[in-house]
């Protein structure tokens, strides 16, 4: 099946649902950081943040966001073009003993998240790491599983699956396609 | 990019890149954890043919935060006392499997000769080739006027900014760099010497040059002030000019030229100083200063440099 | 005696179709048509250039002391196949050629090889250190019959010990023969003092170098009643002084190199050694100035300064490596693109610039540089402009490798040249007709 596999109403009933299940596993959401991987964990982590501080009031969604750039940290640097590397930007009280949300849009082989793991560790020492994604595809490469997920889409290899947000892409689907 | 020889290949797009990057770079430097993985498995080799203990210490740093391997070669006073090629030289750190090779040598021209004699596959970063070019040295100059200068330096470059290089611009490889990265980058270029350490055929630079530093400082509103260090040499036996006294006198950054300055004007200097020759005590320890972060930035440049060098697929570059 | 020699259509100074006969080295019979005798090599010249035998009046050939980058021998080999039938050996070996001694021994040992007469020049001052006179009187009068003098490689400094050579060189009909450049202005000097010296951080060479010596010598030679040879002139500035000490009657002559008519400073912009020569390679508006001087006849002749380097010495940093090119192998080809190509002369003039004016200003022009004329010697060199080669190092005659041409297109090369009628270099294409 191809095509629009979420639109703009299920991926918000879908992060909602995350935002719950964080609040709900972490007993409240005092010490939850959420570090979204960029490009498209960014907005995904800001959305869950606000959605957290509408469950739990007195949740400074503003200071509990950071951004995770993974790509000094990737296995297959030298296996593709020179990639730009991005900005790592950690919430003014640091990660330290915090729990650690990472959020990613699609969650595939698990070697972003790997890298995404390296990462975290020369940042700090949290108390846990848990992850978000949107959707989990599978496919996975590593012996890494999401704690939280927005939406299993089961996936050929060869497929590809296009998260659309309205902060970068000007709207909200999660799209389907054949590979080449 | 493939090498890194000369500032005067890089376009706009190329220089912020590198700028970019090296601020990202910085950012991981004032973590607790400043190694990264990134250049694991990669070896970097330091071919030095002249002593420059700070450039070597910079690379060095830069390679093994990024996790490369490094090998420091000092080919001044081991094999080339002994008459070994800048070519054998080549093929021995091609059969040791160099990545990258940053090279600092006595001859113009020779990280150029390196990079393209065919004897080596690996990249080439020029750390300063005679009295021609020293590239992340002018990158990590432009690093630091923009981070200090521009309100937004992230994608940005230094455009309507005035920059005075004062000194020995003749054998300055660091001016050479900089005139060039500098106007690439969109500011003004003010070259302050003697007539007599201004190179025959500057015409044709982007920049304007002056004959004292009253001059400059009266005539231009200067943003930053980078001081080049005066070899005391070229005093006595080249006869450029006629004592340190004079120089001083005319070129030297002191207390009262440096209250004369802008506000905002920060002053720079490529080390080691020469203090009480081009710059006073007074102006080198001034908050203006900014020349101990210049070596801390230098770092950030240079691994930024490695990374845009190193990090690629091989043969994609 | 060798057989008798036929040279039929050949294009005699590249105007007149005619045919040679010669026989026992001398040009014997000029005619539109000539019965070849039975016995006679016939050559069929149709499309060729005849030249006299073209003389280089600057060559290094490096024996006796640097047998590793050329010897009299492959050096001959170079110079027959460029179509030379005489070099002047410059002194500059180890031991330097400030002795009869010496340049009998280059004299002789290029007789022995026999493929192109070998003259070697005499050091100006004893090891070129332009301090003492050197035994000049002797050289004149050794079987080497020295007339021109030459520190060549470095520049006869001292005014006083430059006045004393021009007056002694009288007493012989001899020249002195300036490597004209002023060693403090030079110090430490890579390339042309310039706009790409200064983007390349190389030390510059100022033409002023260059020109305040060859002024200097001008007045000297007009001061003493002497005659002056200068080499390699190289800029723009020199080629107005050797016009003006050429209006005001002073007997000074000039040279220029092909590289200098065809090269600029901006091939130093790959600090490739190859381009490294001396004087250095200048801006196009001197290479310009410097085509028009040889066509206006203020250059008296082309020289090459073939100067053979080891590989180690040109393998290497720019500043490290050792000044100097090859150009017997080239210099025909690259005059004929720089100049013939473009209509700034014509195939006399090159005779007249490549071959007459040397022998004359080398006083060997009871031999050489003669007109292609019966009853004349037979040396002449047989021009292909249109056999077009791309020149590679390693395939030249000389021992060295270090051309600036390397890869390059010349328009055409010498296909036969023959000394005293004895052929020193055949074209495969001729090889032929000796069979």
């Amino acid at each position: 099946m191809t095509g629009t596999i979420m639109g703009a109403a299920d991926i918000s009933r879908a992060l909602t649902r995350i935002a719950h299940e964080i609040v709900e596993r972490n007993d409240g959401a005092a010490d939850v950081v959420l570090m979204g991987i960029p490009t498209r964990g960014l907005p995904i982590a800001h959305r869950l943040a606000a959605r957290i501080a509408e469950i739990e009031p007195g949740y400074d969604a503003e200071h509990a966001c950071g951004a995770l750039d993974i790509t000094m940290y990737r296995d297959d640097l030298f296996k593709n073009p020179t990639r730009t590397i991005g900005t790592t930007s950690v919430p003014d009280a640091g990660i330290d003993d915090a729990v650690v949300v990472l959020v990613d849009d699609v969650f595939h082989t698990g070697r972003t998240i790997r890298a995404a793991l390296d990462a975290i560790r020369d940042l700090g020492r949290p108390r846990a790491v848990q992850l978000a994604a949107l959707v989990d595809r599978g496919h996975r490469e590593l012996p890494i599983r999401a704690d939280f997920v927005g939406k299993n889409i089961p996936t050929a290899r060869s497929e590809r699956v296009d998260v659309r947000l309205e902060e970068i892409d000007g709207e909200d689907a999660v799209i389907l396609r054949k590979g080449e | 990019m493939r090498h890194l020889l000369s500032t005067k290949d890089l376009s706009r797009d190329d220089a912020i890149l590198i700028l970019d990057t090296a601020a990202q770079m910085a950012a991981t430097q004032e973590r607790e954890v400043r190694k990264l993985p990134t250049l694991r498995g990669k070896t970097v080799v330091n071919l030095f043919f002249e002593d420059s203990t700070r450039t070597r210490i910079s690379f060095e740093a830069a390679a093994k935060r990024l996790s490369a391997d490094v090998i420091n070669f000092s080919a001044k006073g081991s094999s080339v006392s002994k008459g070994e090629s800048l070519k054998d030289t080549a093929l021995t750190l091609q059969a040791m499997g160099a990545d990258a090779v940053v090279v600092r040598h006595w001859a113009s021209g020779a990280a150029y000769q390196l990079a393209h004699g065919g004897w080596l596959h690996g990249s080439v970063l020029n750390a300063g080739d005679g009295t021609h070019q020293h590239p992340t040295q002018s990158l990590l100059d432009a690093f630091t006027i923009r981070k200090h200068l521009v309100t937004d330096p992230m994608g940005n470059d230094l455009a309507g900014l005035t920059v005075a290089i004062v000194g020995d611009v003749l054998h300055s490889r660091v001016a050479r760099s900089n005139v060039h990265l500098l106007h690439t980058l969109g500011a003004k270029v003010v070259l302050v010497a003697p007539a007599t350490l201004v190179p025959v055929g500057v015409e044709p630079w982007p920049c304007d040059v002056v004959h004292t530093l009253d001059e400059a400082i009266e005539s231009y509103d200067i943003d930053a002030l980078m001081m080049l260090r005066v070899q005391r040499e070229r005093m006595t036996g080249g006869g450029f000019f006629p004592s340190p006294n004079e120089y001083t006198r005319l070129f030297g950054l002191d207390g009262d030229r440096l209250r004369r300055l802008p506000d905002h004007a920060i002053v720079m200097h490529p080390g080691p100083m020469n203090r009480g020759l081009e710059i006073s005590a007074e102006a080198a320890d001034s908050p203006r200063s900014v020349i101990v972060e210049q070596v801390a930035n230098g770092v950030a440049v240079r691994m930024a440099a490695l990374y845009l060098l190193l990090a690629g697929e091989e043969g994609a570059q | 005696m060798s057989r008798p020699i036929v040279i039929e259509n050949a294009s005699l100074y590249g105007d007149i179709t005619a045919s040679l006969l010669i026989e026992d080295g001398v040009i014997t019979k000029i005619a539109d048509a000539i019965d070849a005798p039975d016995d006679a090599v016939v050559i069929d010249a149709t499309g060729l250039v005849a030249l006299p035998g073209l003389v280089d009046l600057h060559t290094h050939l490096r024996e006796p002391g640097r047998e590793d980058a050329e010897t009299i021998e492959t050096g001959s080999r170079a110079a027959a196949r460029g179509g030379w039938t005489a070099v002047f050996a410059m002194a500059n070996t180890n031991p330097v050629a400030d002795t009869a001694g010496v340049v009998e021994q280059v004299w002789s040992r290029g007789r022995e090889i026999g493929l192109v007469d070998v003259f070697p020049v005499g050091a100006v001052t004893v090891g070129l250190k332009g301090e003492h006179l050197s035994e000049m009187g002797a050289m004149a009068d050794s079987k080497a019959k020295v007339r021109l003098f030459s520190d060549d490689g470095v520049c006869v400094y001292d005014p006083v010990i430059m006045r004393r050579a021009l007056e002694y060189v009288k007493t012989f009909d001899g020249a002195v023969v300036q490597h004209a450049q002023d060693l403090r202005l030079t110090e430490g000097s890579q390339m042309h003092e310039g706009v790409v010296s200064a983007e390349l951080g190389l030390a510059g060479w100022p033409a002023v170098a260059e020109e305040s010596i060859v002024a200097r010598d001008a007045l000297l030679a007009e001061h003493v009643g002497s005659r002056v040879h200068v080499q390699h002139l190289s800029t723009a500035g020199s080629v107005e002084i050797i016009r003006w000490a050429k209006a005001r009657g002073i007997n000074v002559t000039a040279e220029a190199t092909p590289h200098h008519l065809l090269l600029t400073d901006e091939s130093a912009r790959t600090y490739d050694p190859l381009f490294k020569v001396n004087p250095p390679l200048r801006t196009q508006a001197d290479v310009d100035a410097l085509r028009a001087a040889v066509a206006d006849g203020t250059i008296d002749i082309i020289a090459t300064d073939h100067a053979p380097h080891a590989a180690e010495d040109k393998d290497c940093e720019w500043a490290a490596a050792s000044f100097g090119m090859l150009g017997l192998e080239t210099a025909l080809g690259v005059i004929q693109k720089a100049l013939v190509d473009t209509g700034a002369l014509t195939w006399r003039d090159v005779a007249r610039l490549m071959s007459e004016a040397p022998a004359r200003i080398g006083k060997v022009d009871d031999q050489h540089g003669r007109p292609l004329a019966e009853g004349e010697p037979a040396n002449i060199t047989l021009v292909d402009p249109t056999a077009a080669w791309t020149v590679d190092g390693a395939q030249l005659a000389s021992r060295a490798s270090n051309t600036p041409y390397g890869g390059i297109e010349l328009p055409g090369r010498a296909v036969a040249t023959l000394l005293r009628g004895v052929p020193t270099h055949l074209d495969p294409q001729l090889e032929g007709a000796f069979a």
